[in-house]
């Protein structure tokens, strides 16, 4: 009961923000929900992400019904690689990635072998609503594969890691890496086992490391020295996830970022009910940063790159500023 | 700010407004605030439905004296839009009637009548007439029949109610021995058999029907039952189960020859009893004339009594729901399916604890099994839900058919969970086993339990159930307290633990 009551005082001291008061205070007030099927459906998030100019995987085709499935094989002819993906697919679910040929077959990303027709019952499925919340009828997005950036091949199990950002009214205020490792079987999910590195907001270098909510200082399972992260080009992936706030107009949101090899970050996902363990990760409460942007005149409509200086300015990790 | 204060200004209202109106009530009409303070009052309706072909109609229900074994009429009265209503009392049997000249299509009679518990003893005590006849469709078989059956039940008695137990026990035991099998094949009745049996030996018999009382309970039928002179009193005996004596939760509807139901000038004519059980302070039974009240004329005691067993489990509801908003909201515990835990607690009302428990459990174990065949076969949502609808139905069927067997009248409780709700859970536990694996499922399985038992034990509390039924406008403060979780923004117990080890960056 005591240890209870310590732990009610540091989460308040530090500002950790739960998750009664993320759904009343932010996500009821600042996320309207008619905007919700902005970012529950991806490829209308794809379509605006398109619009706005902000880097996404490229868009090649939608499959909307049965009949364009049967016709499927001309299509695909054009391309080597290719991701399937369901529209509205919730947790990383019917995910196909296929990264070559072999002969008439298609080699998955794992290395095993299918053959056109797994590719069509795949596409098939997710139509049926097989992959989507609540057995809803679906669609079928196919676009390019991301190049990895070789620079994290140590840091992900098997999985991609991919970097969160949550964006408070257009200002990014906190972001973490997730890491793949054998516990969470290549799922970057925190709950599952993934290693959530909270990655300081003006520098993109790590902060902290935890797996299971326990503080790590280097990979499970290949070992590296996860303090030694340092995302480079970090002000274009604070610039992209600000720009997630203008194209959607969802004033609390979640970011999910992959780095390409030769194209820079890219938009994954958007997010309007961003978990709560990215607090964990940064060992540090939203709240404080939450509460300081609130504070801002709801007049100022400032450019997601003067955002993008302000936080740089304000949340500076080594510095006490804000 | 102004709209948070406005909020709390309401919950404040509703809260109030809820408590006045109840002290307003416990003042006016002497509705005891705790209960234990009151009389026991059994409130029984008959339902009479019968088609009509327009052609005059009498429909003629013996309905019960008004003092019976253990009960006291209290109060009567019939409800019949268009008919004429009298009461008649002829040769000590009372019978309600109700004529109409050209009624067509479908009619509802209804009789409803209260009953207070009470300690009194059945005087009438007359000596009987003598025995009746032995119906002339006996046949020579049967008669034999009966000869060997009234010889061996004579060799192990000794008096006419040690005769009726012993041939009760023979009839029981059934279609083991040739003569039983053969009385009781031409006679469906087991009581009409007996009283035959009974008479052929020269003993004075009535025929009685009785309502077993349960609180709640709808579409209930008369049990057909069997009085034998002793001597120097009238025995009740249980046909099915040669149970003497009057049990307490009898009542005791119709006694004698006539039939309890005759509807002339209709046809397909059905007898159906609800009842419910009703606690009524001392004062009110006093000046039952005082009826008249705002606050009887807008309490639930005036609706039909079919209807107020329905609004008794209702207006738990609300309770159940606080309960799941508490447990999400302040304690942070995962359930699966948001409400679901008041349907199972609701399931639980009906099964009682334990054996509600044990079912749920095994079914939804059961399932989850045959889910795991089904998701290898690719099946879409809504056929996947389909077949499992179907397998939990088999699922039940089997596990009640084995608990009867197994002598468990419990095993037929399972009928009373949702089906459909539970196929839905055990494709969301299917589901969450495959996507979080089997400790999220124990989680949320075992969260959901949780607050259904919780939910179930406070809806099983005499003082709540007593307070939300007697006094409804209660629920407003219930209603505000939820509003008010609905606004809370603090932490959540299991967010405690879920923090616990975060640590500042160095």
């Amino acid at each position: 009961m005591i240890a209870l009551w310590h732990n009610y005082q540091r989460m308040r001291s530090t500002g950790v923000l739960g998750m009664n008061c993320r759904n009343v205070e932010f996500i009821s007030r600042y996320n309207e929900r008619r905007l919700y099927p902005l970012v529950d459906d991806k490829l209308q998030t794809k379509l605006l992400a398109q619009d706005y100019g902000v880097p996404t995987p490229k868009l090649q085709f939608v499959v909307n019904t049965q009949h364009e499935v049967n016709g499927i094989e001309s299509k695909l002819e054009a391309l080597d690689s290719f991701v399937l993906k369901p529209a509205e697919g919730s947790g990383g679910k019917g995910i196909l990635v296929v990264t070559g040929r072999a002969g008439e077959n298609f080699v998955k990303a794992s290395g095993a072998e299918i053959s056109i027709a797994d590719v069509k019952r795949h596409m098939t499925n997710t139509l049926a609503g097989l992959h989507s919340l609540g057995g809803r009828a679906d669609v079928v997005i196919v676009e390019d594969v991301i190049a990895f950036d070789d620079q994290f091949a140590g840091y992900s199990f098997e999985g991609v890691p991919d970097i969160r950002i949550v964006v408070f009214r257009g200002y990014p205020v906190m972001a973490m890496m997730r890491l793949a490792t054998h516990a969470s079987d290549g799922k970057a999910n925190l709950h599952q086992g993934a290693v959530g590195v909270g990655l300081a907001i003006d520098s993109g270098r790590c902060l902290n490391a935890v797996q299971h909510s326990r503080r790590v200082t280097h990979h499970p399972d290949t070992g590296l020295d996860l303090g030694k992260i340092d995302i480079p080009g970090w002000r274009d992936l604070l610039l992209l996830a600000a720009q997630c706030h203008d194209m959607t107009g969802l004033g609390y949101l979640g970011a999910d970022i992959v780095l390409d090899k030769n194209l820079g970050p890219q938009l994954l996902e958007l997010n309007a009910r961003p978990g709560l363990s990215i607090q964990i990760a940064n060992g540090r409460g939203l709240l404080p940063r939450l509460r300081h942007l609130e504070t801002l005149p709801d007049s100022r409509r400032w450019q997601a790159a003067r955002r993008v200086d302000y936080v740089i300015e304000h949340f500076r990790e080594d510095a006490t500023a804000h | 700010m102004g709209r948070k204060s406005n909020f709390y200004l309401i919950l404040f209202l509703l809260a109030l407004g809820g408590s006045l109106i109840a002290l307003l009530r416990h003042m006016e009409t002497g509705m005891p605030l705790l209960p234990g303070q009151e009389q026991l009052v059994w409130q029984v309706e008959a339902r009479i439905d019968f088609e009509a072909s327009g052609e005059p109609v009498t429909a003629s229900l013996s309905i019960p004296d008004e003092k019976l074994p253990g009960f006291e009429m209290f109060e009567e009265h019939a409800a019949s839009p268009g008919y004429g209503f009298s009461i008649n009392d002829k040769k000590g049997a009372r019978r309600a009637e109700w004529t109409k000249r050209d009624p067509l299509g479908d009619q509802s009679l209804y009789y409803s009548v209260q009953f207070l518990k009470s300690p009194f003893n059945d005087g009438t005590q007359k000596a009987p007439l003598k025995a009746r006849e032995i119906p002339e469709y006996w046949d020579e078989a049967l008669t034999l029949a009966a000869d060997v059956v009234l010889d061996r039940a004579r060799e192990t008695s000794s008096s006419a109610t040690s005769l009726t137990r012993e041939l009760i026990k023979l009839l029981n035991a059934g279609n083991d021995d040739q003569n039983t099998a053969l009385l009781l094949s031409t006679d469906s009745d087991r009581a009409q058999l007996l009283i035959e049996l009974l008479s052929k030996e020269g003993i004075a018999t009535r025929s009685v029907m009785g309502l077993y009382l349960e609180d709640a309970r709808r579409r209930q039928t008369l049990t057909p039952m069997v009085e034998v002179w002793s001597g120097e009193q009238w025995v009740l005996f249980n046909p099915e189960s040669g149970e003497t004596g009057v049990p307490e939760d009898l009542l005791l509807w119709h006694r004698g020859g006539l039939s309890v139901l005759d509807v002339s000038g209709g046809s397909r004519s059905r007898l159906s009893f609800s009842m419910i059980r009703q606690s009524m302070p001392a004062t009110h039974l006093a000046n039952v004339s005082d009826e008249n009240s705002l606050f009887s004329a807008i309490g639930v005691h005036r609706l039909p009594v079919e209807e107020q067993s329905m609004f008794k489990l209702l207006l738990l509801l609300p309770l159940g729901a606080a309960v799941v908003v508490f447990m999400r909201v302040i304690i942070g515990i995962r359930t699966a399916g948001t409400f679901m835990p008041i349907l199972i607690s609701l399931a639980f009302l009906q099964t009682s604890l334990v054996p509600g428990l044990v079912s749920f459990i095994s079914v939804v174990a059961i399932g989850l099994l045959l889910r795991g065949y089904l998701s290898r076969l690719n099946l879409l949502l809504v056929a996947r839900i389909a077949t499992l609808i179907v397998l939990v139905i088999f699922v039940i069927s089997i596990l009640s058919i084995i608990g009867y067997q197994m002598g468990y009248a419990t095993g037929m409780t399972i009928t009373f969970f949702p089906m459909i709700i539970i196929a839905w859970t055990i494709e969301r536990m299917s589901i969450l086993w495959e996507e979080e694996g089997p400790k999220e499922v124990l989680l949320q399985g075992g969260g959901s339990l949780l607050v259904a038992i919780l939910a179930y034990m406070m809806m099983q509390s005499t003082l709540l159930k007593h307070l939300t039924f007697n006094f409804p406008e209660l629920n407003l403060v219930l209603l505000a307290l939820i509003l008010a979780m609905g606004n809370y923004t603090g932490y959540r117990f299991s967010e405690l633990r879920r923090f616990r080890d975060m640590e500042p960056p160095h």
